[in-house]
């Protein structure tokens, strides 16, 4: 087992031990591994890089936030991040539970892939880069080219997550996730919602509802047209339903132990709804 | 005038070890700092590792099973099949109808086929791979409507019982100016979600018999089943209890017990197994998924006349307590109301879905369930408040039930429910985002939300039933002061090892205790830690020994000083009273020890009659439920907001432990309403990890006001205290389920409640959150 103190360490041992497993958190791979799931001969630990943790602004403007991939989802709702992105703050605070939280990270879900998996829906919504690095070298991908199906990335032997772009946009942002439990429950329908003000678009992702996280491109064109994005008039009721057909349109949704695909596909339209209207409440209104 | 005086009288006594008191758990901090040694952590150095290769189809036939693969591999000491057994092939709780391992056929998934010992998990793990067993898949019985007649899938026959009750007036209902509502009601499959998973080890004592540490609830008639399937003496079959983390039902029946002692004589090495969750889930039996039609008659005033009532319960492949589960299902039918007319058909039968038995209300969960949503919607048919329609029916003392059993001991069914329903609430409004439905999910925002309320009774029997009459014994000894009791009563949680103390601090007025561990070695049998049984037997038991152990010694005392035995006293370890003040210590006087031993028994009961009729039960119990609930009905989640119970408790032992009964089986009761199901598709489940069995968090369960404990103590009952356990599991889910229904509009006639049922259901007759405002 290494444990490794740098993003070189950590690569350089991934190119000597190409079995070995990345362990980060541990809170999806060690509840494979004690299932006997995944067999486990080395490891490359990567909690304590320290450069792979925390965030910092990148740009002329710090346009730009880049968040390392060792940051957890608990990191992830402290304020001033949650201020920058907080879709992501929001869908971090629903990740299991404050245990879980302390230790899963942004960089574990995204590598697990999971159609459940809480953080993706807001960074397909914010378009976000991924970071890999190994031996060779660095590469970056858009979130929808890295997770390309059911637990399943675009990750080469060797290679590490090591970082997530994504823009820091003037506007809210909403992330809503259904369950059948109030707290530590897998989604059954999740969806994040971003508005960026100063290029006047709505972008709109969903979880749960398919392989990967899906956009409502639709959905959004329809809205970037139709909205008052300097917040005075709140969008009519038509608009709204109009939205969240769209959305509702754009889910793939199927049947499981969790769910009915019946429910996912209603559920998402209902979340649409509302938060499109906490996105934009008008200027009566003001934004919880 | 009294020999004792003043200074002794006022000298204070240790507070917390008396009758009455919040003693606290002798290993509650030992749990919650994680040394409390459970059956998972039970160690030997020479210990090999067990493990189950179980049926992965519902229903198969076996047609070979060859184990030479698993055999080979290096660090393999044992693979066990049925061919492996010395005595009798099966068990099982009421009657053996279980193979230990199968042989020809397999009847539900999780049925074990093989054990195998070995040096270590991982070894296990691959040997069970390795095993090939040849299955030839059968079509499953998979709906228990269809089981009646179907084929048999076993020698005994698909019907495991059928109760036709018939009380009173068959023709009551004749009359035309009856008002009768009628329902269909279901409950899925819930299970007792223990933390500790099954696990034990077995000692081989080198002389054909073995010792047994395991997690149990009943270890004498485990003792008995592991022995008649070993083929030896029970008493060459020792069991002995090691830290249970939890049971509610589940560990009544055999898992890991006879498995670890084949195991241990086959390879005369000690075995340890601990099943994972995931096998748990199939390691256990669960409780029976129920179907019930249900008509109730009543006069246009109110007072009901007859009800009528189709229970069909999914026994699952094997029997376990399905036999007594819908005896209880079928006598606490019509809940705790005076009805003078019933027709009530309780059939449980066999399946090849997962097999069911004991849990927590055994039987009674289910027909309040249904009978609770009757009476809600009884009340609306006659315009009357539900409350008041409860309280107009409710059974008191000295009425008969639909057995035909009159209730000579106290049943306080006003009082709970008045107490329940008057009790000011202290619910605020779903302010706080977290607290609203959805919770963390943060889905709904305030004008999403209605609100509901109801309240539900809950009535069960105490202690087995229907001539069912078993016993506990204790055993007190004193000796130089230290009192050891011995009994083999399962702790389970339910904290007998708390109240033992308080006994003897109460009788025998000294904190010097010590709790043997309770084991088949040392004494007779307590009987099982269920049907709310072990405060009144074991209790009992204990109660019985103390007072002849303080009877001998103050007779040794009024010996020795001669004086009467009346003018002593125990005080604080000491014997007061004595004319010339002296004040003996308990260990002086016992240097020479004191001893009894007790077999408790309770009032003996009857067996039903072929109309169901017999005074089958002890003694009765009576709870109310009252829930609030939010719900977010567009997209069909439920916050329980905030629950308030009264309980008929007899007299109250510990008030802390009262209070924990109360709260974690009114949590059952929420996870049932709105969550907790085996979800069971082709008689495959498909959530056996608590990942998607999903139980309360505390964000879904709300705060539990105790609005009253009524105690009005019961005759024959150790200090006059009923058992609690189980009440607060029964009452509570309908309760939360009428709640719903109150601020939905729609009927529910199933749960768990599933998002779809509420949001996905017609819109007409919903009520919408503007039209609730
Ligand atoms: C009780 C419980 C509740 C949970 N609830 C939720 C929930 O509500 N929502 C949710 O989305 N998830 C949930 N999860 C899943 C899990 O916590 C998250 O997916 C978490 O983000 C995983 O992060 P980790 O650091 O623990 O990953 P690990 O378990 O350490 O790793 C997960 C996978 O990612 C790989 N990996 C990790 N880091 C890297 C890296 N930097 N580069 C390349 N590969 C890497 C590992 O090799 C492994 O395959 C839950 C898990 C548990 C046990």
């Amino acid at each position: 087992m290494t444990i490794a103190t740098s993003i070189d360490d950590a690569c350089a041992a991934m190119k000597a031990k190409p079995d070995a497993l990345v362990l980060a958190g541990g809170t999806d791979l060690m509840v494979e591994v004690n299932r006997g799931i995944r067999p486990i001969n080395d490891v490359v630990a990567v909690g304590r890089i320290p450069e792979m943790r925390g965030w910092s602004r990148e740009g002329a403007r710090g346009e730009v936030l880049r968040i390392g991939a060792g940051t957890t989802c608990a990191d992830l709702t402290e304020p001033t991040i949650a201020s920058l992105v907080p879709a992501l703050a929001q869908a971090a605070r629903t990740v299991g539970s404050p245990q879980i939280r302390n230790s899963a990270t942004l960089g574990g879900n995204l590598a697990t892939a999971s159609p459940a998996g809480d953080t993706l829906p807001v960074l397909a919504a914010l378009e976000a880069e991924i970071e890999l690095r190994s031996v060779e070298g660095i590469r970056r991908l858009p979130l929808d080219e890295f997770v390309v199906g059911v637990k399943d990335n675009a990750l080469v032997p060797g290679e590490l997550i090591v970082a997530v772009r994504v823009p820091v946009l003037d506007g809210p942002q909403e992330f809503l996730k259904v369950g059948t439990r109030n707290a530590m429950v897998i989604a059954v329908a999740s969806l994040a919602l971003v508005v960026d003000r100063f290029g006047k678009t709505v972008r709109v992702a969903l979880g749960s509802v398919a392989p990967i996280p899906v956009r409502a491109i639709e959905a959004e064109v329809l809205v970037a047209e139709r909205l008052d994005f300097d917040g005075e008039v709140p969008p009519d009721s038509d608009l709204v339903d109009q939205f969240a057909g769209l959305v509702a349109d754009a889910a793939r949704p199927i049947d499981d132990h969790r769910g009915t695909a019946a429910y996912r596909r209603h559920a998402v339209m209902v979340i649409a709804g509302r938060a499109l209207r906490r996105a934009f409440p008008g200027s009566s209104k003001v934004v919880e | 005038m009294s020999m004792v005086d003043t200074a002794t009288v006022q000298r204070t006594e240790t507070p917390t070890t008396r009758i009455g008191d919040s003693a606290a758990r002798p290993d509650g901090i030992p749990k919650v700092t994680g040394d409390f040694v459970f059956s998972s952590d039970l160690w030997h150095d020479q210990m090999l590792w067990g493990g189950t290769l179980r049926s992965p189809h519902a229903s198969a036939r076996i047609r070979q099973i060859n184990i030479g693969p698993a055999l080979a591999l290096p660090g393999v000491h044992a693979v066990l099949t049925h061919e492996d057994i010395p005595g009798s092939p099966d068990f099982g709780l009421d009657r053996p109808d279980q193979p230990v391992l199968a042989r020809d056929i397999v009847r539900y998934e999780g049925e074990p086929v093989v054990v195998i010992a070995a040096d270590h998990p991982d070894t296990v793990r691959r040997a069970l791979a390795a095993v090939e067993v040849d299955y030839e898949p059968t079509k499953p019985l998979l709906d228990p409507t269809l089981a009646e007649d179907a084929p048999p899938i076993h020698p005994d026959g698909n019907v495991i019982r059928r109760i036709h009750l018939r009380h009173g007036d068959q023709e009551a209902a004749s009359r035309s100016d009856l008002v009768s509502v009628e329902g269909t009601y279901e409950v899925g499959m819930q299970d007792q979600a223990f933390m500790g998973p099954e696990s034990g080890l077995a000692i081989p004592d080198g002389e054909g018999g073995v010792d047994l540490a395991v997690a149990t609830q009943w270890l004498h008639t485990d003792r008995d089943q592991v022995a008649a399937c070993l083929g030896l003496p029970a008493e060459r079959v020792r069991l002995t209890l090691a830290g249970v983390g939890g049971a509610f039902g589940a560990r009544e029946d055999i898992s890991l017990h006879i498995h670890l002692c084949l195991l241990a004589l086959h390879t005369g090495r000690p075995v340890k197994m601990c099943y994972s969750r995931d096998e748990s889930f199939y390691g256990h039996v669960h409780r029976h998924p129920a179907r019930m039609w249900y008509r109730h008659y009543a006069t246009s005033t109110g007072d009901l006349v007859r009800v009528e009532a189709r229970l069909l319960f999914d026994g699952g492949a094997y029997a376990s307590s399905s036999h007594h589960v819908i005896a209880n299902a079928t006598c606490f039918a019509a809940g705790p109301y005076r009805v003078p007319s019933a027709d009530i058909e309780g059939v449980v039968v066999r399946t090849d879905n997962p097999p069911c038995g004991a849990m927590r209300g055994f039987g009674a969960v289910q027909s309040c369930f249904a009978h609770e949503a009757q009476m809600d919607r009884l009340a609306a048919a006659l315009k009357m408040d539900p409350v008041a329609l409860r309280r107009q029916n409710a059974l008191a003392s000295g009425d008969v039930i639909i057995t035909g059993q009159r209730i000579t001991g106290t049943l306080p069914v006003v009082e709970v429910l008045d107490a329940c329903a008057a009790h000011p609430s202290a619910a605020g409004g779903p302010n706080e985002p977290m607290s609203r439905p959805g919770g963390a999910g943060r889905t709904a925002d305030v004008e999403h939300i209605v609100r509901g309320e109801a309240v539900a009774l809950g009535f069960k029997n105490l202690m087995f039933s229907e001539g069912f009459d078993d016993s506990s014994e204790a055993r007190c000894v004193m000796h130089s002061g230290l009192v050891t009791v011995t009994t083999a009563c399962a702790e389970v949680g339910q904290g007998f090892v708390t109240l033992v103390r308080q006994i003897v601090g109460e009788v025998l007025r000294t904190e010097e205790v010590v709790l043997e561990p309770a084991s088949t070695n040392s004494i007779g049998s307590a009987g099982s830690t269920s049907a709310s049984r072990q405060t009144w037997m074991s209790g009992g038991a204990v109660q019985l020994a103390c007072e002849a152990v303080r009877r001998d010694l103050l007779a040794r005392v009024a010996d020795q000083y001669g004086v009467l035995v009346d003018d002593l006293a125990l005080l604080d370890g000491r014997v007061v009273g004595l004319p010339n003040g002296e004040e003996p210590t308990l260990a002086s006087l016992t240097v020479e020890p004191i001893e009894a031993t007790i077999v408790h028994q309770h009032a003996p009961t009857l067996p039903l009659d072929d109309c169901g009729q017999g005074d089958a039960h002890v003694s009765f119990a009576v709870s109310a439920h009252r829930a609030i609930v939010d719900v977010d009905p567009d997209l069909g989640l439920v916050k329980v907001v905030e629950l308030t119970t009264a309980q008929d408790v007899g007299r109250i032992l510990n008030p802390l432990q009262a209070l924990g009964q109360l709260e974690g089986g009114a949590a059952q009761g929420v996870g049932l309403a709105v969550m907790e199901e085996v979800k069971v598709v082709d008689g495959l489940i498909r959530n056996p990890s608590f990942t998607d069995y999903l139980i309360p968090t505390a964000l879904d369960m709300p705060p539990l006001e105790v609005a009253a404990l009524i105690e009005q103590p019961e005759p024959g009952a150790p200090f006059g205290a009923k058992g609690i356990g189980e009440a607060p599991t029964i009452s509570s889910t309908p309760a939360v389920a009428g709640a719903i229904r109150a601020a939905t509009g729609l009927d529910l006639p199933r749960v768990p409640v599933r998002p779809d049922d509420i949001a996905l259901a017609s819109r007409e007759g919903r009520v919408s959150p503007e039209e609730a405002r």
